[in-house]
């Protein structure tokens, strides 16, 4: 079991990134909270029925999305991944027409807030089914061996709470016995809505699961983009490498409720969330880049302002589009084209 | 310096109402978009409300701990130099959004399941359930059908009742090869066939026993060896002659007929009758015969008698409640007995227009099912040729049938035994003698007669 | 002359089983298109219960020919994931008895795949299994599942009853851009031979076939009652009673329009399936001729379906009870025509 962390001060330990590799790891974290944040304000204004926050999986998705081959690896997202939705390229716009439920939305307004789908990015179609989307992650990695496809890889991510699906387990035992290019991101934020870990799991790590299955397993700070980064790039290498799976558990914690639907102060204490808050990965990676010198408080400042404007474009912009019209729902049942009563062939 | 309202929220999708739990800005204080403003709480969350415009807070509604609904005002800011543009077009869907994405979630609560959808459990495949009504455990198998028995009537499928009603076929004339002698499609398909003009007026036997009289849609043009037969002829039957022997001999093997007659002193209804005829033509362009005072004074005198109204059935003896006059017409070489349907409710002038129309649809041969349907009292002008006496046949289910023979001048006897040349016509009527006996039937006639003869001349149509 | 043999052979028929057309269809896709694969249990080195896949690892390798772990839901989920990444997979579900596990898959997941990304991305998958009654399969290896799928948009629904009409649907369903369920009766697949044509062919999915011509009562059905039905109505036939029989085939899309043509021309309808009546696929055929043809029906339609019981027993009087026997559809045919 690999852990890895990264560290602080002016020694940075940027596992072979750029500092435009590390910059925009920053951008990202920064515009996946602005976003976030944005996705709140909207619904307590009473403009968009449903949003779902990601606060404290910035620094994973940002490192996860970095190892990400674009072009080449495919994603297979859970409704948490804003981070690494930005990150593998899908577009605020994009983002806050699935929020608006705007007809620029890729699922044509069909599809609750966050489940995305992007076939031109390599982020598949997911369901509202917790763990739906693991077979079919396993499904396109066997697919790229079926199709002697090396160098591709595909990630699936879901929360701890997932692993405990029975099609959780099975995909991770379909992907080992045939050794296939996927890594299992689990990234644990400790709170499936109200159960926390302890309630979910008997083992104190997701990853221990993984020597059950014959895979490797890692354990990293998801706290930190830089050791996400290291731990997910690995794996992918190995996946890619025809090595197999490998279970990368990424420790973060859920800042937020589980959604605006949900008052997670219910069942969590108000303390141990401050606590915990200290750790912050959107202010303290800031901190990183500046003590290790890659950016200035100027440039940081700049940053922040520039995913605000972007943000409130693409708010506006995505506000003023339309929603799909009411004989929408009819289509795409099957294919367009699809002619039952096929000519006789011979 | 716009005002923006700003409305409660609706935070969560089944919330109807909020609480201001405390405002974070007072009157006079500069607010930024999306900064916020107001702390609201509701039965699902506690929450910050950011502000959706730039400017100064006006105005603040509502009292901290005060609960309004969903979409009610809180607070007024005026907007000052608005950022960006508001979004063009009254119709976008941003400025209905505050009620509409409420709206939208009620809309998606219906259609979901009782629990909150959340994304993090997995979401009820919803909608409301119905409960069947059970079904009959074990196999079934073909045979049980539904009791189409003959005593309740003759019970028909969609598929009879629309081609008999298509083929005007009468139903109560074919004969059923189905279970339990059911008319099938077959049947009325066979009817339909037999004879090219199928001359068979349809009525539609609803599930009592009132009965209808068959008439031929049109006139048998195509079969004039009837109407102009010559000895040696062997004449074929038509359908509808079919059916009219078929009835004729149901009805006397049925009902065993008795008759009775009286005469009646027309003459003053008669005046009547020719004081108004030249008007009444010109008005209407319907003639005026005596046919429409005589069937006044019969509803009259059926009022009186009711019994005379009547079907027997196996039940019983059913008086009816209508008063459905039919009468006979004779159309070329076919008898035909059209209804005026609620005849009591006609005033003479009524009844006149009413059997004209019929007279008028015969002779065109334009009579539908609705005309020839639930006689329950038959009148035939037998005297139109010149007869004085008739002994008419009933219309199977009805309990009597009278005639009006040829009005004659004649000389008679009055009370003061003086003698005087009368308008004299006999009224013959042949009855069920299973319902009524002599003693009802001609005290059916004698009223009959009293008020034929206290009719006219001064009366009124 | 070379020629003209070859091309002789090519669409002579053969006579085969309805295995056999299985088998042979699924050797024929996997030669034919690179994108087919084959997987589920024991479809590899044991060449699936039924024999069906015997020769093809050794022919095609494992990759095409995939032994899955015991899971169903993660063969169809799995499968799924192939499909939406543009591959032609063949699930198999061993028994449709074990198919529930992969319920969440198909319902949930591969039927909206179309739908829920807005045609983002598709799910050209088939799922195979047999199902049915009449083998002594008891509780678990005999019950019939299409009316739990075929309420669903999204999915197509297949269960031809021939050898010649497997092969054809078969065809079609792996040339489908969308999932489909394919149905095979397993009484039916040694029992019931048949011409099959040579060469590659499809049939149109979503259309019925008239079996049998008749004239006084119409009756649609499928899987192995079919062959009881056509026995049933030949058996009549000598007796002067004209029964038309209707192969469904495809059970969504469903063709109404054969159903309806038929209706019309004899008045009268007999459903016949094995599954049970309350809530089967005789239920919506009944309210959609209700609801189209009320006034051309002579006789209130009949189902004649299996009892509304969890399942068929081991002991043979309890599957003959849960089976309709073609005496017992010879009389509900004749009774229906005497109406």
């Amino acid at each position: 079991m690999a852990k890895t962390t990264a560290t602080r001060g002016r020694e940075l330990d940027r596992a072979g990134l750029s500092d435009e590799q590390l910059v925009a790891m920053l951008r990202n974290m920064l515009l996946q909270r602005q976003l976030d944040n944005r996705g709140f304000q909207l619904n307590r204004q009473g403009k968009i029925p449903f949003a779902l926050g990601s606060e404290g999986h910035e620094a994973v998705q940002a490192g996860a999305a970095t190892a990400f081959r674009r072009g080449a690896d495919v994603l297979v997202p859970y409704y948490r991944d804003l981070g690494l939705a930005l990150g593998v390229g899908m577009t605020p716009f994009e983002i806050l027409s699935s929020l608006f439920a705007r007809v620029t939305d890729r699922s044509g307004g069909r599809q609750f807030p966050n489940h995305y789908t992007n076939h031109d990015l390599g982020v598949l179609s997911i369901s509202s089914i917790i763990a739906g989307h693991c077979t079919h992650a396993v499904g396109v990695a066997a697919a790229f061996k079926y199709r002697g496809e090396t160098g591709r890889a595909v990630i699936v991510s879901n929360g701890e709470g997932a692993t405990s699906q029975g099609e959780w387990h099975e995909s991770v035992n379909f992907a080992a016995v045939h050794c296939l290019p996927i890594v299992f991101l689990v990234q644990n934020n400790e709170w499936a809505i109200s159960t926390p870990q302890d309630m979910q799991m008997k083992v104190a790590n997701v990853a221990d699961k993984a020597p059950g299955y014959g895979i490797p397993g890692a354990v990293c700070d998801g706290f930190s983009p830089i050791a996400a980064y290291k731990a997910v790039h690995e794996a992918l290498e190995r996946a890619r490498g025809g090595s197999g799976p490998t279970i990368v558990e990424a420790k973060c914690y859920r800042f937020l409720s589980h959604s605006t639907d949900d008052d997670d102060r219910t069942y969590r204490s108000r303390d141990v969330i401050e606590e915990r808050r200290k750790l912050d990965p959107v202010p303290r990676f800031e901190q990183v880049l500046i003590e290790a010198g890659v950016i200035d408080e100027a440039r940081a400042k700049a940053l922040k302002a520039d995913v605000l404007r972007e943000t409130n474009e693409a708010t506006d912009a995505a506000e003023a589009q339309p929603y799909p019209t009411a004989e929408s729902l009819y289509t795409n049942v099957v294919a367009a084209d699809y002619r039952p009563w096929q000519e006789f062939q011979q | 310096m716009a005002a923006t309202t700003i409305t409660m929220p609706q935070l969560g999708e089944t919330v109807t109402e909020g609480t201001v739990a405390q405002w974070l800005k007072k009157p006079g204080d500069s607010v930024e978009k999306y900064e916020a403003f107001v702390e609201v709480s509701t039965d699902k969350v506690n929450a910050e409300v950011p502000a959706p415009v730039t400017g100064v807070i006006r105005e603040l509604i509502v009292k901290e701990g005060e609960t309004v609904p969903t979409g009610a005002p809180i607070a007024i800011i005026d907007e000052v130099g608005a950022a960006t543009p508001p979004p063009t077009g009254s119709g976008s869907p941003s400025e209905q959004v505050a009620g509409a994405a409420g709206n939208a979630s009620k809309a998606e609560a219906n259609r979901q399941a009782s629990d909150e959808p959340v994304p993090g459990g997995n979401v009820g495949l919803g909608g409301p359930s119905y409960s069947a009504p059970p079904s009959g455990s074990g196999a079934s198998n073909g045979s049980g059908a539904s009791s189409g028995t003959v005593a309740n009537g003759v019970r028909v499928s969609p598929a009879v009742r629309r081609l008999a009603r298509e083929h005007q076929i009468d139903l109560a004339h074919v004969r059923g090869t189905g279970d339990h002698g059911r008319i099938t499609a077959n049947d009325i398909l066979a009817a339909a066939k037999a004879g090219p003009s199928a001359g068979v007026a349809a009525t539609i036997t609803a599930d009592n026993a009132e009965y209808t009289a068959p008439a031929p849609r049109q006139p048998a043009a195509a079969k004039p060896a009837y109407t102009s037969a010559q000895p040696g002829d062997l004449i074929p039957l038509t359908q509808a002659r079919k059916i009219i022997a078929q009835r004729m001999v149901e009805s006397k093997h049925t009902a065993p007929h008795a008759w009775t007659m009286v005469e009646v002193d027309v003459t003053n209804v008669w005046k009547w009758r020719v004081r108004e005829k030249d008007a009444f033509e010109k008005a209407y362009g319907v003639k005026l015969t005596l046919l429409p005072f005589f069937i006044r004074a019969v509803v009259e005198s059926l009022a009186r008698f009711p019994l005379m109204n009547s079907s027997f059935t196996d039940e019983g003896i059913r008086v009816h409640r209508d008063v459905n006059v039919g009468i006979a017409i004779a159309a070329d070489g076919n008898l035909v007995v059209p209804v005026i349907r609620h005849t009591d409710q006609l005033s003479v002038k009524g009844i006149a227009l009413a059997a004209g129309e019929l007279i008028e649809k015969a002779r065109r041969g334009k009579l539908g099912a609705d005309d020839l349907a639930g006689g329950t009292f038959t009148v035939n002008n037998t005297g139109a040729n010149g007869a004085i006496l008739s002994a008419p046949i009933l219309v199977p289910g009805q309990t009597a049938i009278v005639t009006t023979e040829a009005v004659v001048k004649r000389p008679v006897v009055r009370d003061d035994d003086s003698i005087a040349v009368r308008s004299m016509m006999n009224v013959c009527m042949s009855l069920d003698h299973r319902v009524v006996d002599g003693a009802v039937a001609s005290g059916f006639l004698s009223d009959l007669k009293k008020r034929l003869e206290a009719m006219g001349p001064a009366g009124s149509l | 002359m070379m020629a003209a043999t070859a091309q002789q052979q090519q669409t002579a028929t053969t006579v085969m089983t309805n295995v056999e057309a299985v088998r042979t269809t699924l050797h024929d896709a996997l030669a034919r298109d690179d994108r087919v694969l084959i997987m589920g249990e024991d479809v590899g080195a044991r060449g699936n219960v039924f024999l069906i896949t015997k020769g093809f690892l050794e022919e095609f390798g494992p990759q095409r020919v995939v032994d899955t772990p015991l899971a169903e839901a993660s063969i169809v989920g799995v499968a799924i994931g192939m499909a939406m990444e543009g591959l032609r997979p063949i699930a198999e579900i061993q028994f449709a008895d074990f198919i529930y596990p992969a319920f969440n898959q198909i319902v949930g997941e591969a039927a909206k795949t179309r739908y829920r990304s807005n045609g983002d991305y598709t799910c050209p998958l088939v799922i195979r299994t047999p199902y049915g009654g009449g083998v002594r399969g008891a509780l678990s290896h005999s019950v019939s599942i299409e009316a739990l799928f075929y309420h669903v948009p999204g999915l197509t629904i297949l269960a031809p009853s021939t050898p010649a009409d497997v092969k054809g649907l078969l065809n079609a369903a792996i040339e489908c851009p969308d999932p489909v369920l394919f149905l095979e009766h397993k009484k039916t697949y040694r029992s019931v031979k048949g011409e099959v044509p040579g060469g590659y062919y499809t049939i149109p999915i979503g259309k019925a076939d008239v079996k049998k011509a008749g004239t006084q009562v119409s009756v649609v059905s499928y899987g192995y009652n079919l062959h009881q039905a056509l026995d049933a109505a030949n058996r009549l036939e000598g007796e002067g009673v004209s029964v038309e029989v209707i192969d469904l085939r495809s059970i969504r899309p469903m063709d109404k329009t054969t159903i309806l043509d038929s209706v019309r021309k004899t008045r009268k309808l007999l459903i016949v399936h094995e599954d049970n009546k309350f809530g089967g696929i005789g239920a919506e055929i009944s309210a959609m001729v209700a609801e189209e043809a009320l006034f051309e029906l002579d006789a209130p339609i009949r189902r004649l379906a299996g009892p509304d019981v969890p399942a068929m027993g081991y002991a043979h009087p309890l599957e003959e009870e849960f089976m309709i026997s073609t005496d017992e559809m010879a009389e509900a045919m004749k009774a229906l025509a005497k109406y």
